[in-house]
């Protein structure tokens, strides 16, 4: 599948919500206006999305609905092209025993692997098409994001290059940490910019906040308001690579701001957690969070994403125990 | 079926073993009641559950005999060492039987399954681990040297948290010696009888807890009865009016639990997404059958629309229906008459200018259903501002200024509780020491702990219940 770009310059947002005055002082101004966090009650209300009961015919539901919303993932240094042809052909074929199991969304990779990934996906990538699978890259210096901004930017503009559908840059959090808010915006707004293809469509931009080191609650939020106003298609809690990755807590926050987000203008940002999300339960958690928070509409693979490599096996165990009623094991399921 | 039409999940009934009839618990015996048998219904259904014993006063008689003989003869000459282990035991099997409980609690009661699994079976065996852990130690907490009990207290208890509300009156009085004779309400007996059984099991000595079902008669009867040395009453202002004309003049020692009329007051630097939990949490937790309720709204002026489309919002995905789907976040009110009351207060609001505004929600044909309403265009003045409505059902005020909040949140003969929402620790602070209520919860509501003492002001009552002041009302010196 693909996902359509806002048709937005970057940096457009911010100008129509705040005027053209983007400087420090003025961002820093609408950052520290936007409602506080309560940690204890956020941490309530993430809890209480545990303790609906998904059974049944609702499960069932839940369960596909998971896989079509997995970017399938792989980001290690030890990546070859023969671990990455291995898992597209996961995403191709996530269950050999039932050929009705939907496919996950994306797979993601490092961005020297994006045209491999293309490569193994063959007539199966997305390219610009709603059917399929896109490839979804990290980029601008991933993990750390320590690097210089023409370095993020060609490592942007390489992945895009080679067919990468999405992107998935790092916000510098030094900056953000040092309270040097406009510098992570023109970070953003730059990285849009190199989504930017030669047609003048855009990859699509997930903004991976690293939530672990941002660390409290008010933070999360402010910096994934910045992130939309500086062109996010979608807000990401963590690369996997710091703990604590995705809570059911900050991915709560952060669809808290999206609802906000389209209440104020009418647009739908998506929200991806990941990193930590490997049992269906778990995953089923985040559905009802996000149902319950932003309504079904964003039950779509266009609007919410689990960044996951081990979750897919525990979804398709589940849901061969929905079928057969018993539970098999790990050898009943592929591994990429 | 879209995601949110959650499928059923309804918990099994299976686990109870219940009786067709109960009789009285009095003296370790179950005996039958002079007076006529009464049923209790499911709320949700309609359908009765089981038949009552309905004591007259020759039982009331008996009942108050056989906890002053258990004082006598074996509690009141028991080491607090002793009483604590009957205590921590009646805790365990309470914790032991937990699923049960809260299953019977969600049958009789029509509040939904979520809530006594995860709140009030849990908080009633806190509340006996927390008070048998008093009763070999008050000598040596500052409740004066060798505090001694009163003798036999006499507890007649509301419908809304029937088994919790057993624990807030049983717990402390046995952990400080003295012997019960307690009285359910007549609509939510169940997990009274079931407690009886707990007793049984626990081999509680005979007399020390007694049970006795039966109507309003039941319970003025026992409240004047000459040989209770202590009363404790949580319901109605109007009856606990009664209770303390009735009292007065005599030994006995009272404490009451009465009405409220909360307010939940909302600065315009209240983490916001967190405000709306908690307004919700504050008027539909048990279907705002909670005399601590936050069903006074109290929002600041600039932020009064951002408020309420946001609670709207989140009303819409309240889910109302069977008490027993794990699913439910709202259950039935506890009776017809109980509705008949909301309905008609919620109507005199409307007549008075108020605008009702509740989210699309089918109703169940058959049982008590009130859909969760919130009321805008209210006044200080208005019906619903004033007087409780027990159900669910907020009342929105606004305000301009600190002091004007706290003019207004105190503007009540009532006095139980309010909730502070703000980021300010400073305001917070000073605010909530301005507030005349027993209870001032900040960014949170209805939050309940045994080591926290729970009581009114003005009408709402006197006494505590819960910590050290709730130990001190059941030994003398206290109330």
């Amino acid at each position: 599948m693909t996902t359509p770009s806002q048709a937005l310059a970057p940096a457009q947002r911010a100008v129509q919500l705040l005027g053209g005055d983007l400087s420090e002082v003025a961002l820093r101004q609408h950052l520290e206006g936007l409602p506080t966090v309560d940690a204890v009650g956020l941490e309530a209300r993430a809890a209480s999305f545990g303790t609906r009961s998904i059974k049944t015919t609702s499960k069932a539901a839940a369960l596909d609905t998971a896989i079509r919303m997995i970017d399938l993932t792989t980001l290690q240094g030890a990546d070859t092209r023969g671990k990455v042809r291995s898992l597209v052909a996961k995403a191709l074929v996530p269950d050999a025993s039932d050929p009705s199991t939907p496919r996950p969304a994306a797979v993601c990779v490092y961005g020297d692997m994006v045209g491999n990934a293309v490569e193994a996906l063959g007539s199966a990538w997305s390219a610009g098409k709603d059917d399929g699978i896109n490839v979804a890259a990290v980029a601008t210096a991933f993990p750390a994001g320590r690097a210089s901004i023409a370095v993020k930017l060609q490592d942007t503009r390489d992945a895009v290059a080679a067919g990468a559908d999405e992107i998935d840059m790092v916000i510098d959090r030094g900056a953000f940490l040092e309270g040097n808010y406009g510098k992570v915006f023109d970070e953003i707004v730059q990285t849009k910019e190199a989504c930017r293809r030669d047609d003048g469509t855009f990859a699509h931009l997930k903004v991976i906040l690293e939530t672990g080191e941002l660390v409290t609650y008010d933070n999360v939020r402010r910096a994934s308001w910045l992130s939309i106003l500086a062109g996010g298609d979608f807000i990401k809690t963590s690369t996997g690579k710091v703990q604590p990755a995705a809570t059911l807590p900050v991915t709560t926050l952060m669809l808290q701001v999206v609802r906000d987000w389209e209440r104020l203008t009418g647009e739908r940002i998506g929200v991806k957690p990941a990193g930590g999300i490997s049992t269906s339960k778990d995953a089923i958690k985040y559905l009802v969070a996000v149902a319950e928070t932003c309504g079904e509409a964003w039950l779509d693979p266009h609007l919410f994403r689990f960044g996951a490599s081990s979750l897919l096996n525990d979804v398709l165990l589940q849901r061969q125990k929905l079928t057969t009623g018993r539970y098999s094991g790990p050898d009943y399921v592929t591994i990429d | 079926m879209t995601f949110l039409d959650y499928a059923p999940a309804p918990e099994s009934t299976s686990i109870l073993d219940l009786r067709q009839e109960y009789g009285l618990f009095i003296g370790g015996e179950w005996r039958p009641g002079g007076g006529t048998s009464f049923a209790s219904v499911s709320p949700s259904t309609e359908r009765q559950i089981a038949t009552f014993a309905s004591a007259d006063e020759g039982d009331v008689d008996a009942a108050v005999a056989a906890a002053r003989t258990a004082y006598r003869q074996t509690w009141g000459p028991m080491s607090g060492r002793d009483r604590g282990k009957y205590l921590f035991r009646i805790a365990r099997i309470l914790q032991e039987r937990a699923r049960e409980l809260a299953v019977a609690e969600s049958l009789d009661n029509g509040k939904p399954i979520k809530e006594t699994r995860d709140a009030d079976i849990p908080l009633v065996a806190q509340w006996f681990f927390h008070c048998a852990g008093w009763a070999d130690k008050l000598d040596w907490v500052g409740l004066g040297a060798d505090p001694q009990p009163h003798g036999v207290a006499a507890q007649v208890i509301p419908w809304n948290f029937p088994l919790l509300m057993l624990s807030w009156k049983v717990a402390p009085a046995l952990a400080a010696g003295n012997t019960v004779v307690l009285k359910p309400a007549e609509t939510t007996p169940l997990t009274a009888m079931l407690f009886a059984e707990i007793c049984e099991q626990a081999g509680l000595p005979a007399g020390v807890v007694n049970l006795i079902t039966g109507a309003g008669e039941t319970g003025a009867a026992l409240v004047r009865h000459p040989d209770v040395d202590k009363v404790a009453f949580t319901g109605s202002t109007a009856v606990g009016r009664e209770i303390a004309k009735a009292l007065a003049g005599t030994e006995k020692k009272l404490t009451l639990e009465l009405g409220g009329k909360g307010a939940n007051i909302v600065f315009d630097d209240a983490p916001l997404d967190q405000a709306i939990e908690g307004i919700v949490n504050g008027i539909f937790f048990n279907q705002g059958q909670v005399c601590c309720a936050g069903s006074r709204l109290l929002v600041q002026e600039s932020i009064h629309d951002a408020v309420m489309d946001r609670l709207k919002e989140r009303m819409s995905t309240l889910r109302l229906g069977d008490p027993l789907d794990k699913n439910t976040d709202v259950g039935a009110i506890n009776s017809t008459e109980q509705l008949e009351r909301i309905t008609r207060l919620v109507d005199a609001g409307i007549a008075e200018g108020g605008e009702a505004w509740s989210p699309a929600c089918e109703l169940p044909k058959e049982g008590y259903w009130f859909a969760p309403t919130v009321v805008t265009g209210v006044e200080a003045s208005s019906t619903i501002a004033r007087e409780e409505i027990f159900g669910p059902v907020l009342s929105v005020l606004t305000f301009r200024t600190p002091d004007e909040a706290i003019a207004k949140a105190n503007n009540t003969p009532y006095g139980l509780s309010a909730g502070i929402w703000s980021d300010k620790g400073s305001r917070v602070l000073a605010v909530a020491d301005k507030l005349r209520a027993g209870v001032v919860w900040t960014n949170t509501f209805n939050k309940f702990d045994p080591a926290s003492p729970f009581g009114g002001y003005k009408e709402s009552g006197y006494g505590r219940e819960g910590g050290r002041q709730g130990m001190q009302a059941y030994l003398k010196g206290g109330n």
